[in-house]
């Protein structure tokens, strides 16, 4: 396991923070999160080209740069740091990971380059209506008639579904139940009888979608009926990542928080100056390391496909969740009044912090999929 | 000596060990053979008892000694921060007279410097201390004494100017602790133990040639030990299970740190015994309540992800990056750590979390834990002396305002102690 980034992995991270924070400032994430998509092609296009963060787990056999989940943990914590407004967590964490974990080596010839250089934006199509994060709530049919596979059904709370070029969705066979009869299609964004309505979410930084399935027709996405396996491990690793970038967003309050505390002056001395202050700074201090420890922790595990890594991964995210929150709860509290107003930038961060304490389920419920482990263990 | 590597180390050692290690010495006299080798303390300099190697090494000389089951030299207790104390502060008078001693396990040492007035304020320290005629008379009151009971001689902080600010009126003496002026009492704690002692000083006498570093000079080699202490020089907290090898050394050595250790053993107690968590879940049967899952999810995520933090700042130092945040937490997230697995495992046991002893579950094991954790938020530096310390220097924020340090000790508010 490794508990330290190599040189190159610094490097990597400092080249990505100078470049979101200059490409992606509170200004930007303003105007970005009051559009419907949330993001700009031309920006994403450029963010791919300068950076290649699109394909940086992909391996170099499909186009990619054949780095681990360490690294790709290293671009989401900077994403999350800086609130980037771009569909990376839907096309990289999401999509290409289910590719790659379920995909005929053929598919994932023809499919992952272009998600890798950014040219198709891409999203996973999982949870419906009924808010479940594992395969106990899938609903939506896949039926096979002539040769041609056709999907019946709905998909909420997809990441940035309403934009994306391609949708992976999670079928199952009529008549089965729970793990059994899953399978994995493609559908392109435009196919007919697809309707994709944007959702009103509490996060404007990310936006969601909700998608109704009237007939598509669908290509099937590796083997039929054996989707469980690869679905499952596509969730772990998006634990993990989603891990990351709840580390770097607490990590960015966290110190927003501090600095606001040592500018702004009360009774003639700075707030930071009061032991309350310090002790509760020295308290976010530890909420956010600790926080750092899991995500860092799951991203090697899940590098190197660690034997514990489905009670690390729901670790980290139950983890990292709940710091990120209590974080932004404290530092709104630190900014006082003006920590609730529109104009400070805190809520941006808070928001993402709840929204992202529920997407892939909440802590609760990731604890308990801990104690499923270690029970038996 | 030529420059040393980890290859040529370890072949040295490996040479010496082969031709000189048997398990048949007495302990102390295997310790000599040791000290006059400099493999007993390896980094030391090589005018006291060490080789001068690199800090670094000195794994290299550990692994060695483990490889063939030698015995080193006396590591654990109060007698290895007197060591190193004496060994950065004392005269050569001082090292002659008490290192050798100290190593071969032959003395033992306590350190008297929290007082009942004086406990996060250690520089407040009121034990005073008088020179009369040709010697230096001690009165006063020490607490939380390990060892005291059977310690030879003790590291003492006492005041000796009362007209100047209170870290100059300080002064660091080595005191003899068997003289019938030195009363020692054991302390019992609230969990039932008496691992530690007060000490009452009543005109007690230091010779002149025991006082360390000079008049006033004490707060700086108090810092020393204690910056020893917090390194873990004391050996506490690397102690494992006793070995059970055979030998006549081997018995001595453990007959040694059954004495020492005596006073820990509810240690792991009073840090939670997190690795209890489950096996006891599972015992009572408490693993299927949803309510009790989700807290012991809670405990042991805190547990893990300590320990992560830990290695992190480990692997930082390794590397030779400047430590991060995450290496001055430790302290503070360990009473987070037992603090919520004594509540757990309250949950775990009801009812019989109301018994102790041979009524308690496991023993009394369990008890004991839960009323044992409170002491890892206060010993050794209180969860908010540490949150002052990270949020002013990891953090950078405003120190506390201090009323004492510029003017005469005399006239700084005190205790009143009775």
């Amino acid at each position: 396991m490794q508990f330290s980034f190599t040189n190159e992995q610094e490097e990597f991270r400092s080249v990505l923070r100078r470049f979101f924070e200059d490409r992606s400032p509170p200004t930007v994430i303003r105007r970005l999160m009051e559009t419907e998509a949330g993001w700009e092609r031309e920006a994403w296009r450029a963010l791919n080209q300068d950076l290649g963060i699109g394909a940086v787990h992909i391996p170099e056999t499909y186009g990619g740069q054949g780095f681990s989940f360490v690294e790709l943990g290293i671009v989401l914590e900077e994403m999350g740091r800086a609130l980037v407004c771009a569909p990376y967590f839907a096309t990289t964490a999401l999509a290409a990971t289910a590719i790659l974990n379920a995909g005929t080596e053929a598919q994932k010839r023809e499919l992952l380059p272009a998600i890798g250089t950014g040219e198709t934006v891409a999203t996973l199509a999982f949870t419906e209506p009924n808010g479940r994060w594992d395969a106990s709530g899938i609903g939506l049919t896949a039926t096979e008639a002539n040769g041609r596979w056709r999907l019946e059904g709905a998909k909420s709370f997809v990441l940035d579904g309403h934009t994306a070029d391609l949708i992976v969705v999670l079928a199952r066979r009529p008549g089965s139940q729970g793990t059994d009869g899953l399978s994995f299609f493609t559908v392109r964004g435009e196919a007919a009888g697809l309707t994709r309505r944007p959702l009103k979410v509490l996060d404007p930084t990310r936006k969601q979608a909700l998608l109704t399935f009237a007939g598509v027709e669908a290509d099937l996405l590796g083997e039929e009926g054996a989707a469980a396996a690869p679905f499952a491990r596509t969730m772990m690793q998006a634990a993990v990542c989603l891990a990351n970038e709840n580390a770097g967003g607490a990590e960015r309050l966290r110190e927003s928080a501090l600095e606001y505390a040592n500018l702004r002056v009360q009774f003639g001395r700075t707030i930071a100056s009061f032991q309350s202050m310090k002790h509760k700074q020295a308290d976010m201090l530890v909420d956010v390391e600790l926080a750092k420890s899991a995500a860092y922790y799951a991203a090697s595990a899940a590098a190197e496909d660690d034997p514990e890594l489905p009670a690390i991964a729901s670790l980290a995210k139950a983890c990292t969740s709940e710091a990120y929150m209590q974080t932004a709860i404290h530092t709104v509290q630190i900014h006082g009044g003006i920590g609730f107003t529109w104009d400070n930038d805190t809520h941006l961060w808070f928001k993402r912090a709840k929204s992202s304490e529920v997407f892939l389920g909440t802590p609760a419920w990731h604890r308990e999929k801990m104690m499923q482990v270690w029970e038996a263990a | 000596m030529s420059e040393a590597t980890e290859a040529s180390v370890r072949a040295e050692v490996r040479a010496w060990l082969e031709a000189n290690w048997s398990p048949e010495y007495g302990l102390v006299q295997w310790r000599n053979k040791l000290i006059d080798s400099g493999w007993g303390v390896p980094t030391w300099p090589t005018d006291w008892y060490g080789r001068a190697l690199p800090i670094g090494l000195e794994a290299v000389v550990e692994e060695e000694f483990r490889r063939v089951g030698a015995v080193g030299v006396a590591k654990t207790g109060i007698r290895r921060l007197a060591a190193a104390t004496l060994l950065a502060h004392g005269t050569p008078a001082q090292k002659e007279r008490f290192l050798r001693r100290s190593l071969t396990g032959e003395d033992t040492w306590c350190q008297l410097f929290s007082e009942p007035g004086s406990g996060s304020d250690l520089a407040g320290a009121m034990t005073r201390a008088e020179f009369k005629g040709n010697r230096w008379v001690i009165n006063g009151q020490k607490v939380w004494t390990t060892s005291a009971h059977h310690a030879d001689w003790g590291l003492l902080l006492a005041r000796t100017d009362w007209d100047v600010p209170k870290h100059q009126g300080l002064t660091y003496f080595v005191i003899d602790m068997h003289q019938p002026s030195v009363q020692v009492h054991p302390l019992r704690q609230m969990n039932g133990h008496a691992s530690f002692n007060q000490v009452f000083f009543t005109d007690a006498e230091v010779p002149p040639e025991n006082m360390v570093a000079g008049i006033g000079k004490g707060w700086a080699v108090a810092t020393t030990t204690l910056m020893h202490e917090r390194r873990g020089a004391d050996g506490i907290s690397r102690w494992g299970a006793p070995s059970t090898r055979q030998g006549r050394i081997y018995d001595e050595e453990r007959a040694e740190n059954a004495t020492v250790m005596e006073p820990y053993t509810w240690y792991p107690q009073r840090a939670g015994r997190v690795d209890l968590i489950l096996p006891r879940a599972r015992e009572t049967g408490a693993i299927a309540d949803p309510a009790v899952r989700q807290e012991i999810a809670k405990v042991l995520t805190l547990a893990k992800t300590a320990e992560w933090t830990a290695r992190r700042a480990r692997a930082a130092q390794v590397q030779g990056r400047p430590q991060g945040p995450e290496g001055s937490l430790g302290k503070l997230i360990g009473s987070h750590v037992s603090r919520a697995a004594a509540a757990v495992h309250t949950s775990i046991s009801g009812a019989d979390a109301m018994l102790s002893g041979s009524d308690g579950p496991h023993d009394g094991t369990i008890a004991e834990i839960l009323i044992s954790f409170p002491a890892n938020s206060i010993a050794g530096g209180t969860d908010e002396i540490q949150r002052n310390i990270i949020s002013e220097r990891v953090l950078g924020m405003p120190k506390e305002p201090r009323t004492d340090n510029d003017r005469p000790f005399r006239d700084v508010p005190k205790n009143v102690v009775t």
